[in-house]
């Protein structure tokens, strides 16, 4: 039984989250360090480069790294504060095993093993292999990555294994598939600088991804205009020559209205559309009535605003299109991709320099990660689980038949409702915080109290390894060398800083012995990351994302290896698509036909008001490390509801007031923000907190067709004041909220 | 050995800053300034705007700071850098916090003690840039050459004069204003 060992209340006392501060009076050792290391940030996928400074198998400081073509020593709150994830007192330094009424009491590497693989055993063995599921997460290293895709699959042999970029990338993958036949950004972000037009389509970039606005505002200094599509002005959205406040869930309407103004004023290249695409008469036809009232109707956009965006997007010399989270978390996740692909294919603007396209991927390793990995249909090299040669090529790397190489598996979110059900009864989760960062939260707490058996890595004990039976003490960032792949498609050295502290294990090593135990340990030989590493060029060769030529030597001394590289003399691929020749199978771009629809939930007299979700530059993903450091909790301390003063007004909310939220999957209270900067028919809470105070108790679990990422960005609420002004924003314990 | 580098200058471009803090918590780093920032991030009303605004000392040529201190504890050097309080001289009487007009120095209660930002001179005097503008991801803060400034921004002009009514105030920190732009008027002469 997996439901909570001891209250919410005794294992936050014991295991945090508890605030790092750094001590005032300064930290021994940073005078005079053993080490200064240059790496990688451990949260976004931007991965920008800084260097940890070590003293006695302690990161003590950070130093800017300058030379790192990306960031040139640029870094965001979460970069500067990063250090503070070590040596702190919440880290797992040992194997916890559950010890009900108790919490969790310290057990020994051996026993704790010995219960994990005698458990799947006995869960395979009474219920078939694929009752015992693995989720993982792309902060993981590919090294890591690789190893998780391949322990699941060969170890385990379980087709249950996905990962926390179900939440992330996968719409934008799915759509660049279709689109170019490959799924990478085709541009390194150096091709903004000299664009004409730049067109951040549902993208937070300056607080989720903030070194990347220096490039951006590279393209103004130039000369460049930016568009930014968004419900709410955001930092950048301030600095936006056109602003566009889009109805959430309503993207592709505008995306087609934009198509359609680009088709009437003929801003098309037809050179290109003629000979790299296909399917151009299917988009055109898709959007033949979306004309500028209908936008206006359906986005809530004003027409001439639409107008003006197709003005400066058809007719411009060079452009950049980015997009994220905004357009990719719905259940039109893909059509919403698509859309934005059909602008960037008309207007032939891509493959050359300052023309480029992009999503921005959101985590760590989200690129790599889904490449290599732990994606449930997904095989090395960006290969396809269910096609017979890349199963046979894979297989024969793993030394085992194909037969035995596992089907696809279900999606994260699919998975837990497997669970549910009772059809998933064991777990393993590495890197992975569900009952923070999936939606439907209430669903998510009930599946985890039915497993049977649940074992988790990790170095914190976040909220969802709480409800687990056995815990193995594992690895943080700085601890174990790698490569992560960043979201320019840059292949980059994430160096070993120090020792995993006290009895904790690294990742990988917990892996390998799980392996072993299992009984499969003759396909896991490995001495160092760097033999993983060589077997995933060797596993990737001749996939799309192939890594084949990338060697770590190679990305030390160039600072990064933007794959393709297929072989060892190849200088990598900064830039896709300048021989023109796409990775479909006819070797042509694909125009989508993508006629509008409504998302999965629209408000009603029951629940009138839109509810949005997204984040905070101060906080990243589930928290799981943010929570855990003082000042990046305490420059915004608790979620706030953004809500307009006009739609205030009309429901009489005051300013701080707490207002209950109420979805169709439950409630939750926060206090009320009165801003002039959000939608007057949507509100917004930012998703990093757990338990009570946290929105993804209220979010839908519709998922879209071909990603299955959840809509995070669209549901339907409506709203109560409680006429209680909630206490300072000081007093405020959201972020260890049972 | 003191490698300041002269040729290098400090840019604030206040309307790229995007309020995320990093110039603050890298600043607090800084083991002599015991986990205080010396520079300042502030909504300027959120109600209606996500805008932000930043100050940092801005290093005034005829600093009024040090031309109030009855103690004598603000100095500036030969590079131009207005230094932080001296602690053994500091009677923290709060007059230079009154006195200037970018409102930049703070009493800092605890330590009874003025405290402002002395331009990392640990880092500069190496040859470093700040930590602020080292780590400032949007370019609101930059520091090193004109040359390098004009090249990246040439639709923008570095202004170092600034009137508070009657008063000129010539900084070595430059405000970055549109093209053209040579003074930047913080409140007209009537």
């Amino acid at each position: 039984m997996a439901t909570l060992p001891a209250t919410a209340e005794t294992l936050i006392a014991r295991f945090g989250p508890t605030l790092n501060f750094p001590r005032p009076e300064g930290i021994p050792g940073r005078d005079t360090p053993d080490a200064v290391v240059k790496t990688h940030c451990c949260f976004c996928g931007m991965q920008c480069g800084i260097k940890l400074v070590v003293k006695n198998n302690r990161v003590v400081g950070f130093e800017p790294w300058e030379e790192f073509p990306f960031n040139g020593g640029r870094l965001c709150p979460k970069g500067v504060q990063r250090y503070l994830q070590n040596d702190h007192p919440d880290r797992l330094m040992h194997p916890l095993e559950r010890a009900p009424g108790r919490g969790f009491a310290p057990v020994g590497w051996d026993p704790a093993m010995e219960r994990v693989v005698s458990e799947i055993r006995r869960i395979q063995s009474a219920h078939g292999r694929d009752a015992f599921a693995m989720l993982s997460g792309v902060s993981l290293t590919n090294e890591k990555s690789y190893l998780v895709g391949k322990f699941a699959r060969v170890a385990l042999r379980t087709r249950n294994l996905d990962y926390n970029g179900r939440l992330c990338m996968v719409s934008a993958g799915a759509g660049n598939k279709k689109a170019f036949g490959l799924d990478r950004a085709s541009n390194n972000f150096s091709d903004l600088a000299r664009a004409e037009v730049v067109m951040v389509c549902g993208a937070n970039v300056s607080e989720t991804f903030p070194t990347l606005t220096h490039w951006i505002w590279q393209a103004r200094d130039n000369g460049g205009r930016l568009i930014v599509v968004d419900p709410r002005l955001t930092p950048i959205a301030r600095t936006a020559d056109l602003h566009l406040p889009v109805r959430p869930g309503r993207d592709s309407a505008l995306y087609g209205a934009i198509l359609h103004q680009l088709i009437k004023h003929d801003w098309l290249d037809h050179d290109f559309i003629a000979n790299h695409t296909t399917d151009f008469d299917q988009a055109c036809e898709a959007v033949a009535d979306y004309d500028l009232a209908w936008a206006e109707r359906v986005t809530g956009i004003p027409q001439a605003k639409v107008l003006q965006a197709a003005e400066m997007w058809g007719p411009a010399r060079t452009s950049f299109l980015l997009h994220a989270r905004g357009i990719e978390h719905q259940s039109k996740g893909v059509e919403n991709v698509l859309s934005c692909i059909n602008l960037v294919l008309a207007t032939g603007r891509i493959g050359r320099p300052y023309c480029g396209y992009a999503t921005i991927t959101g985590q760590g390793n989200g690129q790599g990660g889904r490449e290599h990995g732990h994606k449930c249909d997904q095989l090395p090299g960006n290969r396809d689980i269910e096609n017979l040669e890349h199963r046979r090529y894979i297989s024969q790397v793993w030394g085992i038949g194909e037969g035995d190489l596992p089907g696809k598996g279900l999606t994260a979110y699919e998975l837990m409702e497997a669970i549910h059900r009772g059809e998933i009864r064991g777990l393993l989760s590495i890197c992975f915080n569900p009952l923070v960062s999936l939606p439907n939260s209430a669903m998510i707490r009930e599946a985890l109290d039915k497993l049977e058996f649940y074992v988790a890595i990790d170095f914190f004990l976040n909220e969802t390894a709480r409800h687990a039976d056995i815990v193995l003490a594992g690895s943080l960032h700085e601890e174990e060398d790698g490569t992560v792949t960043t979201a320019e498609g840059r292949v980059t050295r994430i160096r070993k800083a120090i020792n995993p502290p006290g009895d904790a294990r690294t990742d990988t090593s917990i892996l390998l012995e799980l392996a072993d135990r299992l009984g499969a340990g003759r396909h896991f030989r490995y001495q160092t990351s760097e033999d993983i590493f060589n077997e995933l060029r060797v596993a990737s060769r001749g996939g799309t994302a192939d890594y084949f030529g990338i060697t770590y030597q190679k990305i030390e001394e160039n600072m990064g290896v933007f794959w393709p590289c297929p072989e060892e003399g190849h200088p990598g691929t900064p830039r896709l698509w300048e021989d023109r020749k796409f990775k479909t199978p006819d070797g042509r771009a694909h125009f989508h036909g993508v006629a509008y629809r409504e998302p999965e939930e629209v408000t009603s007299d029951e629940y009138p008001v839109i509810l949005t979700t997204g984040r905070v530059v101060s906080q990243y993903l589930s928290g799981s490390q943010t929570r855990r450091i003082g000042k990046l909790v305490r420059q915004y301390p608790e979620p706030l509801l953004e809500i307009h003063p006009a739609l205030a007004s009309r429901l009489g909310i005051r300013e701080r007031e707490l207002v209950r939220v109420t979805t169709r999957r439950g409630a939750a209270e926060f206090p009320a923000q009165l801003v002039e900067t959000i939608r007057e028919d949507t509100v917004f809470v930012p998703y990093h907190w757990p338990g009570k105070k946290s929105v993804n108790q209220l979010t839908s679990g519709h998922l879209d067709p071909i990603s299955k990422i959840p809509e995070f960005k669209v549901c339907a609420c409506r709203l109560e004041p409680t006429g209680q002004t909630a206490p300072s924003p000081e007093e405020s314990r959201a972020w260890a909220s049972p | 050995m003191n490698t300041f580098r002269l040729d290098q200058e400090f840019f604030l471009d206040p309307q790229r800053c995007i309020g995320c803090h990093a110039c603050e918590m890298a600043c607090a780093e800084c083991e002599t300034n015991g986990q205080l920032p010396m520079i300042h991030v502030d909504y300027v009303e959120r109600y209606s705007t996500p805008q932000t605004a930043v100050q940092v000392c801005m290093h005034c040529e005829d600093p009024v700071c040090a031309r109030v201190c009855p103690a004598v504890a603000i100095e500036k050097d030969e590079f131009g850098v207005v230094h932080s309080a001296k602690t053994d001289r500091c009677i923290a009487c709060s007059n230079c916090v009154n006195a200037c007009p970018f409102g930049v120095p703070r009493k800092i209660e605890p330590m009874d003690l003025m405290m402002k930002c002395n331009l990392c001179y640990d880092r500069t005097s190496a040859g470093k840039r700040p930590m602020c503008a080292t780590v400032c991801p949007s370019g609101a803060l930059f520091y090193g050459t004109r040359e390098e400034m004009s090249r990246m921004r040439p639709n923008s002009s570095p202004v170092n004069t600034f009137r508070f009514g009657k008063q000129t105030v010539k900084t070595r920190v430059n405000i970055m204003m549109p093209l053209g732009a040579t003074v930047l008027v913080v409140d007209a002469d009537e």
